[in-house]
Formats: structure tokens, sequence, C-alpha cells
């Protein structure tokens, strides 16, 4: 006999669905503006993106924290809207590469902006919430609208890329629903809060428990094998270079970063009742992975002689940096993720970009505008480009003062303070190889003469709104030192507010 | 007078910045005008120093990132002060010599960059302003050593890269967990050195905090087994590089060990004061033999450089105030004496574009006034007294000789090594007939190069003849750092170590 259902208005709390409403509605305007009108320019669809994010943006600001909402499927505590503002203040700055010089066939469809508000929507949902099912369906939506715009830059790479990443998308999401009903079998609920209590409450994370600690365990390998799949984590990363490769620097930049900090979030959420539980098999399990993803890729990034491919795995061996602030599991740890992540965001929205401005029309399919080789000599050419592009580089590194720098610091620090001093010395010899091939590109601009004819390959992508967002990333890179003790103030306080 | 420390450090950088506005026809005339003006503003700070005060002089702390406890502190005493004369006068030596025609203004803009860098890793007082600076150092000569280099530069300059940033990285560690350390103890964060200085760590806590700034420090000076990149990295890198390399690059970790090691971890430092004083014998014994087999003049000086900067090392481990004066005093005497003989090897170089030794002989009859520029400067290389290098390596061993004489001897054979090896190098070079068709129409040196050449061949006996000057205000700030030392040590064993190697008292 099913009880009848009750609810009152005030639980629905309909106000915090309303920064992702703003950007659903933005969407939909988007698409009805293409209706009504034919003979435009993208710039309008960018600005309106824009227009329509800092909106969400401020909206978001309004709360502070801890609200429920939605049948107490929504949760907008400080982690929720601290990295709903790095997801959407993120997804600002990329949008700006939008407004390329050349003409690409994706720009030109309203399609692809409507795709991109329903994706960070997406991400939203995502993030704010702890119900299993809530943050499927943001996952997925933001996925599915992911994989829908790789594959309109019309290249056979392109189209590749987005089956490739949809494929294991796919399987992802199959995991992450196995997992979920097996905690759903053990726990009766799908709430992260309540799965986490009755797993600690009736002692199901202890080996002395064996039936339910063994489906604990099935459990937690498949959402760990759903989310690594999101967060690239080792072995799962293996779609990270083609699809990286597949799609506009534009969107591989923004896909390294952002789609990950909601992985993060939800990552944060769902592992803390296991870091905290003290679990040798799975503390041991998280460890290798953090280990094996900073440590593997950048092994594989050595060999590579193209950018955009060895920045791909450079962002797969910082996942599992900013994860290593997951498996640390204090407070100081948390803020470091956010730390990390923000200047990571700066840094690879720098670093993309550039790519992404000196993009040339002349390449084929199945061959790469980006190999090192196209940039020998760009110093002599145009030294501001080269050195921007090395800033990045460099900041990546972590060489100080740049932007990274700080957030690897922090990372180390909170490290050292949790009394994980191997892993420190792990993080810290993995940048001690992660130079080596930072540095190659740079030594190919820098050290070399240029080729024949390079000339006009350089900067042809650039339009002066694009040229000004890059700028004002170097200059966020440079003069990062001064924003570290605001950022983490903001930081602890959204971090204080929910209990990690 | 407060922020003459600050202009000190961004005045070459902001002169860089706006360099870039400048046509490169007088791009050299500008890099030298800044440079001295950099020099005069090192020589003020040296009169204003008070040279009867011990501690930290011009003290300026402006907040940076007060929760962490980062703050931009600088400030001087006597070890860092004539570093940063010795530096800023070294690259004003060095811009006014420099031959290089291809891309000079990125060449200056660079060099100015890093004077920057390199003045504030000498001045900063904040760990990690320090580690910033002490990374940012790589950049600029990363740039030198592969753009201008020789054939070999981009493998020196990636060799040369890594190996530093690996050994800083994990320098870093240890500052952060320092950090830790100090925060645990006191509740507060902070990475200021003359708060670290006040905290007594235990001797274990001590053991891992001196390995891990071993590791940064060791690389850079270069120690064995880690000095590999060094030779590479000389014999590829441009004239001017290499003039900095050895004469300011070299000095900051040595530096760094006075500095860091030595007062903050002083029961490390003596347990590892045997270890550290092999290595440094290894270094003057193998790497002169090195230099000895060499062909490549450049090669050679390098080699020697390594040797040299052993019995700093040496100075440095005997703890007492007559070694780490004496080391002080030989990294100011190398600086100048080996960005000497680079800069000569320069004047070959540009003349003849080869650095064999075999391809020179008998320059002595068409090249008098650099044969002797070359013989001075050598002889200082050597340790001849009444020249710079003397001073020095004399004060070194006699600081080590207290605390074991026997090593103190072997380490002594530095003087007959490399007399042995550089007087063979000069024999080749300048004796001997004119064999070499090529040779004959060599021009002896005149000009720029003839007046930087000189002013070091006069500094090097000045201050081989009149070492007071500077050995007063060092004496104050060496025995400061010795007691400081002494009271911060928690072993009775140490205490009394420090005590017995101190017994003599100070040099006058």
């Amino acid at each position: 006999m099913l009880e009848p259902i009750s609810f009152s208005l005030e639980s629905l709390n309909l106000g915090t669905l309303a920064p992702m409403m703003i950007a659903i509605i933005g969407a939909i305007s988007i698409l009805l503006t293409d209706l009504f009108n034919t003979e435009k320019h993208k710039s309008l669809y960018v600005v309106l993106v824009i227009l329509f994010l800092t909106f969400d943006l401020f909206t978001l600001l309004a709360y502070s924290g801890d609200e429920r909402g939605l049948f107490d499927m929504m949760l907008l505590d400080g982690i929720a809207i601290l990295s709903q503002v790095i997801i959407i203040s993120g997804s600002i700055l990329f949008i700006f590469l939008g407004l390329s010089k050349l003409r690409f066939q994706d720009f030109r469809h309203a399609e692809y902006f409507a795709l991109y508000l329903f994706m960070v929507a997406g991400f939203q949902f995502m993030v704010s919430s702890d119900s299993l099912i809530l943050i499927f369906v943001g996952l997925e939506t933001a996925s599915l609208s992911l994989y829908t715009m790789i594959a309109m830059h019309n290249r056979m790479v392109s189209i590749e890329a987005a089956i490739k990443y949809f494929t294991m998308g796919a399987l992802a999401a199959a995991f992450f629903v196995f997992g979920s009903m097996i905690f759903y079998a053990l726990t009766g609920s799908l709430e992260l809060a309540q799965i986490s209590e009755v797993l600690s409450s009736q002692g199901y994370l202890s080996a002395d428990n064996f039936s339910n600690y063994a489906m604990v365990l099935v459990g937690f390998v498949f959402m760990f094998a759903a989310l690594g799949f999101k967060l690239s984590l080792f072995p799962f990363h293996t779609w990270v270079p083609d699809v990286y490769t597949g799609s506009t620097s534009a969107l591989a930049g923004f896909l390294s970063v952002i789609p990950k900090m909601a992985g993060f979030v939800v990552a944060l959420r769902f592992f803390e009742v296991f870091v905290h539980s003290g679990d040798m098999i799975i503390h041991t399990m998280l460890y290798i992975t953090v280990v094996l993803t900073m440590t593997i890729p950048n092994i594989i990034a050595l060999q590579q002689t193209d950018i955009k491919r060895m920045l791909a795995y450079s962002s797969v061996s910082n996942a599992g940096m900013a994860m290593a602030a997951i498996l640390i599991g204090t407070t100081q740890a948390t803020s470091a993720l956010f730390l990390y992540w923000i200047l990571f965001t700066v840094t690879n929205f720098g670093a993309f970009g550039m790519l992404w401005l000196n993009r040339g029309k002349e390449y084929g399919d199945y061959k790469s505008p980006y190999a090192f080789i196209k940039f020998s000599g760009l110093a002599q050419i145009s030294p501001f480009t080269a050195s921007i592009l090395a800033l990045f580089l460099f900041a990546l590194t972590g060489l100080p003062p740049f932007a990274l720098f700080w957030g690897k610091m922090y990372l180390i620090s909170s490290a050292v303070n949790a009394g994980e001093i191997a892993l420190a010395v792990i993080i810290v010899l993995n940048s001690a190889i992660a130079a080596y091939y930072y540095l190659r590109p740079v030594s190919y601009m820098f050290l070399r003469d240029p080729e024949e004819g390079a000339k006009t390959k350089f900067m042809q992508n650039a339009s002066l709104p694009m040229k000004s967002v890059v700028g004002f990333a170097v200059f966020l890179a440079v003069t990062s030192i001064f924003f570290i003790e605001p950022l983490l103030n903001v930081i602890s306080y959204y971090v204080g507010t929910t209990s990690f | 007078m407060e922020n003459i420390l600050s202009m000190l450090i961004f005045f070459p950088a902001v002169a860089a910045t706006v360099g870039f506005l400048i046509h490169k026809d007088s791009m050299r005339q500008y890099g030298v005008v800044v440079t001295v003006v950099e020099f005069v503003l090192a020589l003020l700070l040296w009169y204003h120093f008070d040279s009867s005060v011990a501690g930290m002089q011009f003290v300026q702390t402006l907040p940076l990132i007060p929760t962490m406890g980062i703050n931009f502190v600088a400030g001087v005493d006597g070890v860092s002060l004539f570093l940063i004369v010795m530096i800023t006068f070294m690259t004003m030596i060095s811009i006014i010599a420099l031959t290089e025609k291809r891309n000079v203004k990125n060449l200056i803009i660079t060099m100015l960059y890093l004077q920057m860098t390199m003045v504030g890793v000498f001045v900063a007082l904040d760990v990690i302003m320090f580690y910033i600076f002490w990374e940012l150092t790589l950049i600029p000569m990363f740039y030198i050593i592969g753009f201008w280099g020789a054939e070999r530069r981009f493998y020196a300059a990636i060799k040369f890269f890594l190996y530093t940033f690996t050994g800083s990285v994990i320098m870093l560690i240890g500052m952060l967990y320092f950090g830790y350390v100090y925060h645990e103890a006191t509740g507060v964060w902070s990475f200021n050195l003359l708060d670290w200085y006040g905290a007594v760590l235990p001797f274990d806590v001590q053991l891992w905090l001196f390995i891990a700034f071993f590791f940064g420090f060791a690389v850079k000076v270069p120690m064995i087994p880690f000095h590999t990149w060094l030779p590479i990295a000389h014999g590829q890198a441009p004239t001017i590089g290499s003039i900095i390399l050895a004469a300011v690059l070299l000095k900051m970790e040595t530096y760094g060990f006075i500095r860091f090691s030595l007062p903050l971890f002083p029961d490390a430092s003596v347990y590892f004061m045997w270890f550290m004083a092999g290595l440094g014998i290894i270094a003057i014994i193998y790497t002169a033999m090195l230099a000895y087999a060499q062909e490549d003049m450049k090669q050679m000086i390098a080699y020697s450089s390594v040797s040299h900067m052993g019995v700093i090392i040496l100075g440095v481990f005997a703890l007492n105030v007559e070694g780490i004066t004496g080391a002080v005093y030989l990294m100011i005497g190398h600086g100048i004496v080996s960005g000497a003989l680079f800069m000569s090897v320069g004047v070959l170089y540009d003349r003849r574009k080869t650095k064999m030794i075999k391809e020179f002989g008998g320059l002595a009859h068409n090249m008098p006034m650099f044969a002797l520029v070359y013989a001075i400067v050598l002889m200082a290389s050597i340790g001849l007294p009444l020249t710079i290098g003397f001073i020095g390596e004399f004060l070194s061993l006699l600081g080590f000789f207290k605390a074991s004489p026997i090593l103190a001897f072997i380490a002594s054979l530095t003087i007959v090594l490399s007399a042995i090896y550089m007087l063979a190098m000069y024999k080749r070079t300048f004796f001997g007939k004119l064999t070499n068709p090529k040779n004959k129409d060599l021009k002896d040196i005149f000009g720029r190069e003839a007046v930087a050449l000189f002013s070091l061949v006069a500094l090097i006996i000045a201050l081989g003849i009149y070492p007071k000057v500077i050995l007063d205000p060092l004496n104050t700030t060496v025995k400061h750092l010795t007691q400081v030392m002494q009271i911060k040590a928690v072993n009775q064993d140490t205490k009394d170590k420090l005590k017995a190697l101190n017994s003599i008292g100070e040099v006058k």
C-alpha cells in the first residue's frame, strides 16, 4: 500500500532552481532568436551567452549556503555555490573564444550556444545536489550537450572524438546507475547524506560485516569507475588525448577544466564517507589511483610532439593532483582543491586560448595544427605571443610566482600538514617530470630558428576580444600572488559553511 | 633609504620592461646605463651599511598573503651585502664587455630580468619569496644558454633547467614542512626567516629538513654527484651566460647553506659536517683532475669552478668564523676571478670562434696585454698571495684546519692541482711559437674589452692586498651566525663541538 504523497510548497523552495533556470531560459531564447531571424552574426549569440551567464552568476551570489529544495533533492551548500561560481565564470571565459576571426562551422549555428547554456545548467544541477538521481540527470544533460558540441566542428576527427567520448560516457553512465542501484539496495536511499549515515551507523564499512562489506565494495568500484571516466582518472583516462585532439582548442580547454570541476564536487561528496572511514582497501585503491593518475600520463606526455596532446595528458595529471586533495580529506585540502582548480582554470584557459588564437585553416583532417615544429622560432617572429604561451606553460610547470604555483604550493602544504609526506614528495617529483615536457615547446619557440614562410602561420585566428580575454588571463596569472589572500578567504568561507 | 632594497630588486625589472621600447641599436648603451645605476645603488647600500651591526639591516616588510604567512620581507647583512655588490658589479662589467651580435636587444632585456631575480635571491628574507626569485633565475638563464649558446645548447639548457628545478622542488617541501612545524609550535603561519631563526627544532626534524634543503642547494653548487649539468651548461653558454653562471648563480647555493642550513639546522649541520666536507674534497680533487684533461678551454674553467666551489663548501662546513668568512670571501673572489676567466675565453672565442686549447699557441707575441691580464687572473684563480683568490682559499682552509688538519692538507692540494692545469693551459695558449697561421692576425684587447678586464684585474689585486674593507663587516655577521648556531643547538655535543671549532676567535 503506497502512502499518499504530500508535501508543502515551502519544501519545494523553487528559488534554489533559479540560477539553473536562467541558463535554461537563456538557451531557449537563443533558439527562439535563431528561429525568427536568419541573418545573424555569431557575436550576438556569444554576447547573449555571456549576458545570461552573468545574470546566472549574480543570482547565484545571492545565496549564502545550506538551502534545500525540490523535494530535498537540491542542496545549495557552500561547496555547491563555490563550484557553480567557478563553473559559470570559467564558462564565461571560454565562450569568448567563440569570437574567433576565422569562420568555423560550429559557431555558425545558434544550437551550439544553446547547447553551451544547457550544458552549464547541467553542471550546475550536478554540483548542487546530493541525490544520485539529480546528479545523474545533470551529468547526462551536460554530457549529451558536450558530445554534440564536439561533433559540430564537422571534421572527421571531431566526429570520431564525439563518438569515442559518447561511448565512453555511456559506459560511465551505466556504471553510475549500477553503482547507485547497489547503494539504494544496501541503504534504501539515494541521498548521499543518508547513504553515508547508514553505511557508517550499520557498520557496513568494516570487514566484519562481510557480506554487506563486499556489496559496498562492488558499489564503490562501479561509482569509482563512473567518476573515474568523468575525471579522467587512471586507467579511465585513455579517451582524453583523442577527444581533446578532435575538439577545437577552445572546447578542449573547456573540457579539461569545467566538467572536471563538477566531477570533483560529486567525488568530494561521494568519497567523503569512504575517505574518513579509514578503510584500508578503499584507501589503498584511491591512493594508487591518485599516484598513477599523476605519474603515468606525465610519462606518456614526455613523448608527445604535439602541444595539444601534451596538454591533454598534462591535464589528466593535474586532475590526479586535485584528486590527491580529496584523498587527503582535510578542510585545508578541500580548500586546496578549489584554489588549485581556480588557478588551473585560469592557466589552462590561457594555454588553450593561445593555441586557439594560433589556429589556422590550412590543416586537413587528421593533421594537427599544433605540432611543436609549427611553433619553431615563434619568439623571433612574434616575441610577445611566444612569451605569453611560454608564461602559461611555465605557470603550468608550477614555477613561482605564476598562478598554478600557489595552487601546487597550497596543495603540497595541505599534504604535509596532514602528514602525507610521501604524497607530497610524489606530487613534487611529478612537477619535476612535467617541467621537461612543458619546456619542450618553450625550447622550440625560443631556441630554434623559424621555418621558411612561418610568419603568416601565427595568430591567424586572433580577434581583439579574444586577445583581450587572454590578456586578462595573463594579468591574472602574473599577478596571482595578490589574489591568493582574498581568494582563500572566499574559499574558506564557503567551504567552512559545509562540513568538509 | 628604507626602500633601497626593493629599488635594488625592481629597478632592473622596470628597466627591462621599458627596454622593449628602445631601438635595438641603442640597447647596449641602455644596458650599460641601467647596470651602472644599479651598481651605484648597491654602493649606496654599502655606504649606508652599518658594519658594527650583526643582524639584518634595511629590513622592509610588505604583506602579500598574510593568512599563509607569506610576505615581502627584504633585508641585508654582511654576507648578502657584499654578494649584492659583487653581482651588480659583475653584471655591469659583463654588459660592458658584451660582444654578442645576434639579437642583442633580447639578450640585454633578459640580463636585466636575470639581475632582478639574482638580487632578489640575496635580499629575500621570506622563504617563499626567496624560492620565487630562486626559481625565476631559471627562465632567463634557460633562454640565454639555449638561444645564444653553442651547438649543443638545447641539451645544455634543458639539462640545466631540469636538474635545478628538480632539486629546488624538493627544497620546497622542506620549506613547507618547516612552516608546518613552526605553525605547530607557535600557532602562527610564518615563512619569515627572522621568525624562523627563533625556532628551535628537534634533532630528527633538523636532519630531514637539512636533507631537503641540501637537494636544492647541492644541485646548484654543484656538488658531486649532481654536478654533471655544469660543464655542459658552461661549455655551451655564451660568454655572458658563463660569466653570470659562474659569478653569481653558483653563489646562490653556498649562500643558501649559510643563510638557511647553518642557522636553522645547527645540529644537523654538525652531524653532516664530515659528509659535506667529504663531498667538497672529492669535488676539489676529482674535478681538478677532470679539468686537466679538458681540451676545451671553457670546459676546463667550468671544471675548475666546481673544484673551487668544493673549497667554499669546505669553508662553510668548517663551521667556524674563519672558515665561513673565508668561504664568503672566496665566493666574492671566485665570482670576480671566474668571471674574468670566462671573459678572457670570450675574447679568444670572438676572434677565432674556437675554444680549443690546441688551436692556440704563442699568443703572447701578438697579444701581450691580453697575456698579462690573463696571467694575473690565472694567478688569482690558483690562489697566489696578493690576489683576491688567496685570502678566501687561505681562510677557508685555515678554518677547516681546526676541524681536521689532515683533510685540510688534502684540500690544500687544490692550489697545487689548479696551478698544474692552469699553467699547463697557459703555456699551451700563450707561450712557444705562433705556429697556427690563423692566430697571426689576432689583435690585442682594446676598448670595451680592455675597460672590463682591467677593472676586474684592478679589483683582483686591490682586494688581494687590502681585504679588510670586506672582512671586517663580514666578521661581525659571521660571528653572530656562529653564536646563533651555538645557542640554537639542541644537543650538548653540538654545542661543545661548535665551541671547540670557534675557540680561537676572530680573524683580524
